[in-house]
């Protein structure tokens, strides 16, 4: 037996070795939106140092997630805003709360750091085609939504839905995100906007006035066999939407909803986002309401 | 299958042969107890030992490994950007590390080798180990390895297995890496040692009279183990040192954390526990498993229903009993199993009645 023979036998070498999952796409801030009027929430965009990385990051669904990245600080999972057919860059609406989420909102355009993605699970794409679709947004958990939208809204994918429903609400007309779009959809045929508010002193607000629940009580569609539901928002909105839905008609398998758990490695390795047998960042987060009943409420 | 005889007189002698192609790691006894450790030249491992302390998963997953690095110079123009940490992946074997540590690691795999994402730390450093395992003649009072789908002749995730007698060692090569390993050392002499092997199997089996009860576990339904009305009284003595995690050959959650130092930086990530409050705790102080019922119940879930309906390989347990020996206020997995299996055989009763 010689050397060189039991080494080939049992070391990998590091050419065999498979993508690391770990090692974050470098990217360069390129934008940077303020979007709520007490400046905790910033849309970022990125775009990709290096082509490679954007062409295998591009097949991202709506729904999906990434882990972003900053060297020496840490990294956390937040929800893909953009929309896979918004080509060139990825964005990403971060709520400034704890140790990295500060931090990136102190970085400046041109500044460099990482994105590891695209992860976890998407909302049902080919369930939902030939579907109404209602979506019901809260806060500031409404920017996978708004993938989603731009995703439907799209020319080449609008005729795959049929009536799309939108309910979106936050506190106060200056917490909506995406302000510009909200008003370019309340003005089309193709999709019914919702826009409301919690409570405002604004005598111009045109929109509604009211918590998500009861106005998707008043303004949504009956549910059906041929509906669906998607529910994001903060849990007390999620809790009291549920009865409305209900209410409605929706089944517990056409109520779909996304969790957020805490999370580290996002690619179902480090144990950390476990939710019985599941784990968030990989077999979701997306889950119907049905497969949640199934599973204990840890989230 | 191929035994090969091993004088003991020609042992330390062979083991200096295969460190010529490869590192070699075993059990040392240090303080009063053993650990895995790098066998420097000339050292033999100690194989008077019944368990280690710790178990040796450290040997694919280190307590703290650096996964990253980078430099934080804004000089640099590679300042921020994460590379791939340098790494030592040269061919090993680890002498004398219990059957059911081996198959402790050969379950784990199933966590970090998937279908859509493989760990490269986890499996270049499992991927480099030949296992050279030794047989128990003399398992602890508290193993109860034989209904842990594990025992002390357990072959599974071995490439070797060592069989003690008085004045050698029959070794059973169980792959080609083992194989291998043995003429690296220059253990050639085929034997027929079958008989001897089986008489010392039948005879170690034997001594293992402590038992975990889980055939009911798999029927049993999620949500009624979940709710079961014993949970507070199994978690009620727990401080949630983690303890039992830590020594645990199946556990491997794990944290990521950055550290810089000087302008260079690096990516770690260490072994974390599900019986610490801050595991899951959400930014918004909301914390899904904010009792110690709750994280107590997720390790025996985990363990004994959740990895078992997730995989179909049975429990994620291989009986070695660490967590039951270690624990400061004698929890024990066993009990724990016993209550949860009886709502499986409920459940299963009330379906069979109804
Ligand atoms: C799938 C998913 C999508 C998300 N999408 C968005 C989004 O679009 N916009 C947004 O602003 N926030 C989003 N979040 C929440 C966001 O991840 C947390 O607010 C963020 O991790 C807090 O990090 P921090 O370092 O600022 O806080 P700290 O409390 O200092 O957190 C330290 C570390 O703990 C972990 N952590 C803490 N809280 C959470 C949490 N709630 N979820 C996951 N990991 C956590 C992270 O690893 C973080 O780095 C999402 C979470 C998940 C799981
Ligand atoms: S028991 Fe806890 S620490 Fe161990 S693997 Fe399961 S979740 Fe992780
Ligand atoms: S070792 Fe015992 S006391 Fe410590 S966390 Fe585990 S069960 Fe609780
Ligand atoms: S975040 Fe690591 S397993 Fe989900």
């Amino acid at each position: 037996m010689t050397m060189a023979a039991h080494s080939t036998q049992s070391t990998p070498s590091r050419e065999e070795l498979v993508d690391n999952p770990y090692l974050p796409y470098p990217v360069r801030i390129d934008d940077i939106t303020v979007e709520s009027e007490d400046r905790s929430l910033k849309t970022f965009k990125f775009v990709f140092l290096n082509p490679d990385d954007e062409a295998k990051f591009a097949a991202y669904k709506a729904g999906q997630f990434a882990e972003l990245s900053i060297a020496g600080v840490g990294e956390i999972p937040i929800g893909i805003a953009s929309s896979p057919v918004e080509k060139g860059f990825i964005k990403f609406t971060v709520n400034k709360a704890g140790v990295v989420t500060s931090h990136l909102h102190n970085m400046q355009v041109g500044d460099i750091m990482g994105v590891r993605g695209p992860l976890g699970n998407w909302y049902p794409w080919e369930t939902l085609e030939g579907k109404n679709v209602l979506i019901v947004g809260g806060g500031f958990a409404f920017t996978t939504l708004r993938s989603s939208i731009i995703y439907m809204l799209d020319p080449a994918n609008r005729p795959k839905f049929k009536d799309i429903t939108v309910v979106y609400g936050a506190r106060s007309p200056g917490m909506l995100l995406y302000k510009d779009e909200l008003i370019e959809w309340e003005k089309r045929d193709d999709l019914n906007m919702h826009i409301t508010v919690d409570g405002t002193d604004d005598p111009d607000w045109k929109y509604n006035v009211g918590f998500v629940p009861p106005i998707t009580e008043q303004k949504a569609p009956q549910g059906d066999p041929d509906s669906y539901a998607i529910v994001c928002g903060p849990p007390i909105m999620i809790k009291f939407t549920q009865p409305v839905l209900e209410k409605l008609g929706y089944d517990h398998d056409h109520i779909i909803l996304s969790l957020e758990n805490r999370m580290k490695c996002g690619i179902g390795m480090c144990g950390r986002c476990g939710i019985g047998r599941e784990l968030v960042c990989k077999d979701g987060p997306v889950f119907t309401l049905n497969q949640i009943n199934q599973t204990p409420r840890e989230y | 299958m191929k035994v090969i005889k091993i004088e003991k007189s020609q042992w330390a002698e062979g083991l200096e042969k295969a460190r010529q192609s490869m590192r070699l790691i075993g059990p040392v006894a240090e303080k009063g107890y053993h650990s895995f450790q790098e066998l420097a030249p000339g050292q033999a491992p100690d194989l008077d030992f019944q368990n280690s302390r710790l178990s040796p998963k450290g040997l694919a997953f280190p307590q703290s490994e650096v996964m990253l690095t980078y430099t934080m110079d804004k000089n640099d123009p590679e300042c921020g950007i994460m590379k791939e940490a340098d790494k030592d992946y040269g061919p090993r074997a680890v002498i004398g590390i219990r059957p059911c540590d081996a198959k402790a690691l050969a379950l784990v795999k199933m966590n970090f080798d998937t279908d859509e994402y493989k760990d490269p730390y986890w499996l270049n450093l499992y991927n480099a180990t030949t296992f050279v395992g030794l047989a128990c003649d003399a398992p602890c009072a508290t193993c109860f390895c034989t209904t842990a789908g594990s025992g002390p002749f357990d072959e599974q995730g071995l490439d070797v297995l060592l069989v003690d007698q008085p004045e050698h060692y029959l070794a059973k090569a169980l792959t080609d890496k083992g194989t291998q390993w043995l003429q690296a050392a220059g253990f050639t002499a085929e034997t027929d040692g079958a008989a001897a092997i089986d008489k010392a199997k039948s005879a170690a089996q034997a001594r293992i009279t402590a038992k975990i009860e889980t055939e009911h576990l798999r029927g049993a339904d999620t949500m009624a183990l979940y709710n079961a009305d014993f949970w507070e009284d199994v978690a009620f003595a727990c401080i949630n040192c983690g303890t039992c995690t830590f020594t645990c050959p199946t556990c491997w959650c794990f944290d990521i954390q950055d550290e810089t130092s000087r302008g260079q930086g690096v990516r770690m990530r260490n072994w974390d526990s599900c019986m610490f409050p801050i595991f899951t705790v959400h930014t918004t102080g909301h914390n899904p498993r904010d009792t110690k019922i709750h994280r107590v119940r997720q390790r025996f879930m985990h363990k004994l229903k959740y990895f078992v309906d997730k995989y179909d390989q049975g429990i994620m347990c291989v009986g070695c009993g660490r967590c039951v020996n270690q624990c400061p206020v004698n929890i024990d997995i066993r009990r724990a199993s016993a209550l949860m299996n009886r709502v499986g055989q409920d459940a299963r009763c009330a379906v069979q009645e109804g």
